[in-house]
């Protein structure tokens, strides 16, 4: 039994949606992908829906509750899952291998335009009990922790980041959707956030919406001519207390990566993985998250970027799409947002600067403070 | 569980503060929000602050959205239009409320119930109908008690033309008509 990807939609990626809800984003999103699905219908065709979301995002509890009619789940099996996209096309994946369902659809949606106050938001993830108090002022300074971590022990400099930036906007000008890319932005002349991130390392936040149709082997091809397969999808959270974990490293980024390397049988991922999409909300995690999914050596990712063994047309190209320093991170949608720019490029409907198609690694954090990671493997 | 002596205070036994080094935390931080109310809601409240309860149809399944969406969510299609439904309906529940959310006493009742609202040339089932949750005026606690409210016409109470702001409480509440 294989699991395929038969349609995908979104909508938004624009720092503000104001003119649409939430509920219309997601619908939005849903007509597209079911269109890209040879026109299927949810109310028929479809077994089971899962939404990947989070409460305090959405400002609404239990908003599981406002999953369903959106995407045409009314009335049928839907179920929320809060953690990054990816991690309901793990759900999709365990229900389809196990032979109960053929079509299932995974949602996810964003709009951080919404929230007034962000960032103490992105606090209340940390423990309310021996970090909140601490009142450290800005979230994006537990990342900077990490960074400070990881260069210190790889010896990666500012200019490494840098090379990053530089990359990850020349790489966005080519995609549509990249609403913050900008080509020649200065990182050293953007101001510091949390020392040694400055602006230019931090991705802004974006509005959007990604539906992905999912089938079994048995019934894809009623919906698709042009299957890729999800052929691993493994995730990984490291530990709750930031105290106790790994500063320097993502773990949780490895052991997802390795679970489903082993899924999809692939012992050489530098070798086999023709391209990656992997989380860079900050510049210095796109060469963690390299090494993590052992695309370089640890602590090698700093020079074969120098080397332009990542960018477009490298070597191993990593985030064509210029990833979420270019696009923006919509929350738990970026694991999608990274999966759909993938299949895209893998069906030919991007034309991106990529020699070898047939085998993409997405990769998905969760932002701080979360010790999360997802890690799919798709193939043509 | 021999050898477990009776308590001597069989009300509970006092105990030090020191024996238990638990105490609780303090909220530290705030969440706010600002909702988008995209193009059905949004269009809505603008209804609601000309006086106007609108609504959106579906010419495929027939059914009316209030309050209104976008899309029909039974056929998952766009709806087909807008239509304006009369500010008047019945009672298809109601309950009376005694207590506030802090579980403080009030000081009178509230009577809060679900109205559907007339729609001219249409016919709704007690399944699916356009409707509004809102408090009920001017009935008597007992006809609310008993269930006699249910199925009695009430029509909104608007706040003056000044006062609205574009919002669900724009009706103050809907008002028992008297035969």
């Amino acid at each position: 039994m294989r699991v395929g990807i038969a349609g995908v939609g979104w909508f938004g990626f624009q720092p503000e949606v104001v003119d649409y809800s939430f509920r219309e984003m997601m619908f939005k999103a849903a007509q597209r992908a079911y269109e890209d699905a040879g026109g299927l219908d949810p109310r028929k065709d479809v077994d089971a829906f899962v939404s990947c979301q989070e409460d305090f995002w959405e400002g609404i509890a239990i908003s599981d509750e406002f999953a369903p009619d959106p995407v045409g789940g009314a009335m049928k099996s839907v179920y929320t899952v809060a953690g990054d996209g990816l991690q309901c096309v793990g759900q999709a994946y365990m229900m389809i291998k196990s032979g109960l369902f053929d079509v299932v659809v995974v949602e996810s949606h964003a709009k951080p335009s919404d929230i007034i106050t962000l960032n103490d938001v992105m606090l209340f993830a940390t423990d309310p009990i021996s970090i909140r108090p601490l009142d450290i002022g800005n979230a994006h300074a537990l990342a900077a922790l990490e960074a400070r971590a990881y260069m210190h022990k790889y010896g990666v400099t500012e200019e490494h980041l840098e090379a990053v930036v530089e990359k990850a906007h020349r790489a966005g000008a080519k995609n549509p959707r990249a609403v913050y890319a900008s080509p020649g932005r200065s990182r050293s002349s953007s101001p510091v956030v949390a020392d040694p991130l400055r602006d230019a390392d931090i991705a802004k936040f974006v509005d959007a919406a990604v539906v992905v149709v999912l089938a079994s082997d048995r019934v894809i091809r009623d919906y698709t001519d042009a299957p890729v397969w999800v052929d691993g999808a493994w995730w990984s959270t490291e530990i709750s207390s930031l105290e106790l974990h790994d500063w320097s490293f993502p773990v949780h980024a490895r052991e997802a990566a390795d679970g489903a390397y082993a899924q999809a049988k692939i012992t050489d991922p530098a070798k086999e993985v023709g391209f990656a999409e992997v989380d860079n909300r900050y510049s210095f995690k796109e060469l963690q998250h390299v090494e993590a999914l052992r695309l370089a050596p640890v602590g090698a990712a700093k020079d074969l970027m120098a080397d332009g063994a990542f960018c477009p047309g490298g070597r191993l190209p990593v985030n064509l799409s210029g990833g979420a320093l270019a696009e923006g991170v919509p929350f738990e949608v970026h694991g999608l947002a990274r999966l759909s720019y993938a299949v895209a490029v893998m069906r030919g409907d991007i034309k991106a600067q990529v020699d070898r198609r047939e085998v993409a690694v997405i990769h998905s954090w969760r932002g701080v403070p979360t010790t999360t990671s997802v890690v799919v493997v798709l193939r043509t | 569980m021999s050898g477990v002596t009776k308590p001597l205070n069989p009300r509970g036994t006092k105990y030090e503060r020191a024996d238990f080094p638990v105490f609780e935390f303090p909220v530290v931080g705030k969440a706010r929000y600002n909702y988008t109310t995209g193009e059905a809601l949004g269009r809505f409240l603008a209804g609601l602050k000309e006086g106007k309860i609108l609504g959106t149809y579906c010419s495929k399944c027939g059914r009316v959205f209030v309050p209104p969406r976008m899309y029909c969510s039974y056929c998952f299609r766009e709806v087909d239009g807008w239509l304006e439904v009369r500010d008047e309906g019945v009672v298809v529940t109601a309950v009376m409320s005694y207590i506030s959310a802090t579980r403080a006493r009030l000081e009178r009742p509230v009577a809060v119930g679900v109205i559907k609202l007339d729609v001219p040339g249409r016919q709704f089932d007690d399944h699916f109908f356009p409707g509004l949750m809102h408090y009920i005026c001017g009935a008597a606690e007992e006809d609310v008690k008993s269930m006699r409210i249910f199925g009695a016409k009430v029509k909104a109470r608007w706040k003056p033309p000044e006062q609205r702001t574009g919002s669900i409480t724009d009706i103050e509440c809907f008002e028992v008509v008297r035969p």
